[in-house]
């Protein structure tokens, strides 16, 4: 009854914060929202001649969407691919280890895995850059010629990947653990092999949990400021040459490098790009939601 | 296909605990034996030694022989997985694979097996073993739902349907009627009986009157404490066990006069 009651008052209390920071977001961009086009870029002097403030925001949120969906499609399959070995393969021993050591992973302040971006990751990317562009550069996002140094997005999104590997290997280990011993062995007694019985009981088991884990890693990738701004040299097109710079920028590290030289109508405009990011991130949130409860019927819930 | 099982001087294992010590039987094919004993005395344990599911526990290991028409499971390069291909298991809880529809849970074990198998053949499989297990006339009409979706007497028959699909040599059964009503449990006894005119059946019991109405052959295991190995006490013929048993732990134990 009590803990009802808490469980309550703190589900409203999260709906009364979310609403709130929504307010105070939509407040102060509406000086940039209700400013006509032609005056907007004559009062901040970084938006282009003409544009209006979708025109600038559209670029940012491409480049936002395209760095964190980087960072997920390599991170992803490695974290699952570390996640079952550290939960069915690795001995005991082994398995602890790396767990404790994943833990410790995802607690490392992101300026650090900027710092390790910038100064150590990107001289080992740039002759992987120039292989990419000179043997499949016939593939559009692969057109060079490569970035010297490679401050672009796909070194951006690398950044990014390794940031979020230790979250969702982290969260994907304890769904995998926790894959009930009666579907488990109604695989094995059924002559499945252990990676047989990974697919049959553990990833089915494990699907919407995966799905979860992934989600929190791209909302930590949609709203990551430092790791980008130390390694990606922004522009604001929509491109998806990834490996040239000067192409993306993505929303968080754009309010970082702008907000100290903006005054007056610049702050609102960096603070309506803040609105939309809220705004992506709750949907990803609702995506992500409703893919889990859309298979809740055949989940390993019930 | 039922071919008999050879078990000689087993001990078994969990880690440094001695569980289940000096186990000799024979199980014949095409009969049902049953399994009985007091709770804790090991049978789950047997059971689960003879389709080498016990080793599947961390630590776990046995000592000595089990033979499949003379064919030690237990060798050198046998390989365990192909073990449990050809000796089925059902468990206390029914556990279908909840992901997956009905349809697919019947051939999953086939899919192991073989892995190309046409639209055609996978339906008559799904049929044949559906039927064998009493299950087809309830859900021919839903085989696209999932298999969590039956009730638990018929998750239980969609569970033996799964094992019996890949036409096993074995079939072993762990209490597979504790969680059913006594309507699933007739149905589920009655299929039993149908199924040991082509499979040799295990089934571990606590209820007495089942492993009289099932069994051919029924082995009293028992153990002599908390923290004792258990032990096979007597293995005969059902009707000589429960009318005239020669060990007195043995009429203790059916005639209730027993902890
Ligand atoms: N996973 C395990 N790890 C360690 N010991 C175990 C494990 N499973 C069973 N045991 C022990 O092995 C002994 C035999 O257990 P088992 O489950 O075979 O008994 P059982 O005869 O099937 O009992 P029940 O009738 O209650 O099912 C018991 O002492 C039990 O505590
Ligand atoms: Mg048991």
């Amino acid at each position: 009854m009590i803990f009802s009651g808490a469980a309550k008052g703190a589900g409203v209390l999260i709906l009364a914060i979310l609403a709130a920071v929504a307010i105070f977001l939509l407040v102060n961009a509406w000086p940039a929202i209700s400013t006509p086009t032609d005056e907007l870029s004559e009062s901040v002097h970084w938006i282009k001649e003409g544009d209006s403030l979708l025109d600038y925001v559209g670029p940012l949120v491409f480049g936002t969407v395209l760095a964190a969906l980087i960072a997920l499609i390599i991170a992803t399959p490695v974290a699952i691919a570390v996640a079952l070995f550290i939960s069915h393969y690795a001995p005991r021993k082994l398995a602890q280890i790396f767990g404790y050591v994943i833990d410790l992973l995802a607690a490392i302040p992101s300026v650090v895995y900027g710092l390790w971006g910038a100064l150590w990751l990107m001289p080992q990317m740039f002759p992987v850059f120039e292989w990419l562009s000179e043997y499949l550069g016939f593939i559009p996002i692969f057109q060079g010629p490569a970035a010297s140094p490679p401050r672009t997005i796909l070194t951006a999104g690398i950044v990014l990947a390794v940031m979020i590997l230790p979250i969702i290997t982290a969260v994907s280990r304890e769904v995998f653990l926790q894959t009930p011993t009666l579907h488990r062995e109604a695989a094995l007694a059924l002559g499945a092999t252990r990676w047989e019985m990974i697919r049959m009981a553990v990833l089915p088991f494990g699907r919407s949990g995966i799905i979860s884990a992934a989600m929190l890693g791209l909302g930590r990738a949609l709203g990551e400021t430092m790791a980008v701004a130390m390694v990606l040299s922004p522009g604001f097109v929509y491109s998806f040459f990834i490996l040239q710079a000067g192409q993306q920028q993505n929303i968080a590290a754009n309010i970082a490098l702008k907000f100290p030289e903006s005054s007056g109508l610049g702050v609102n405009v960096l603070i309506f790009t803040g609105l939309v990011l809220f705004a992506i991130t709750l949907l990803v949130n609702m995506i992500a939601r409703w893919i889990v409860s859309r298979r809740a019927e055949f989940s390993g819930a019930n | 296909m039922a071919k008999r099982l050879d078990i000689s001087d087993l001990n078994i294992y969990y880690g440094d605990f001695l569980a289940v010590e000096g186990v000799s039987m024979a199980v014949e094919p095409r009969a049902v034996t049953a399994f009985i004993g007091p709770s804790g005395c090991g049978k789950s344990t047997v059971l689960r030694s003879l389709n080498r599911m016990h080793e599947v526990i961390p630590g776990a290991y046995i000592e000595g022989k089990i033979a499949l028409d003379g064919e030690d499971l237990y060798g050198r390069d046998v390989d365990p997985v192909r073990v449990r291909r050809s000796i089925g298991m059902v468990f206390q809880r029914p556990n279908p694979f909840p992901t997956m529809s009905i349809h697919a849970n019947v051939i999953a074990g086939m899919k192991l097996n073989n892995q190309r198998m046409s639209k055609a053949q996978a339906d008559e499989v799904v049929e044949t073993s559906l039927r064998g297990a009493n299950l087809w006339s309830e859900v021919k009409d839903r085989l696209n739902k999932p298999g969590s979706s039956l009730s638990g007497g018929q998750q239980q028959r969609l569970c033996i349907a799964r094992a019996i699909a890949v036409q096993p040599d074995v079939l072993l059964m762990d209490e597979p009627c504790s969680a059913l009503d006594p309507i699933s449990t007739l149905a589920i006894e009655d299929l039993i009986g149908k199924l040991k005119q082509d499979y040799t059946i295990v089934i571990v019991t606590h209820n007495m009157q089942q492993a009289a109405r099932v069994s051919d052959q029924t082995a009293f295991f028992n153990l002599a404490g908390v923290g004792q190995p258990g032990k096979l006490i007597e293995m005969d013929a059902t009707e000589k066990i429960f009318s005239n048993p020669n060990q007195k732990a043995t009429e203790d134990y059916i005639s209730g006069r027993f902890g």
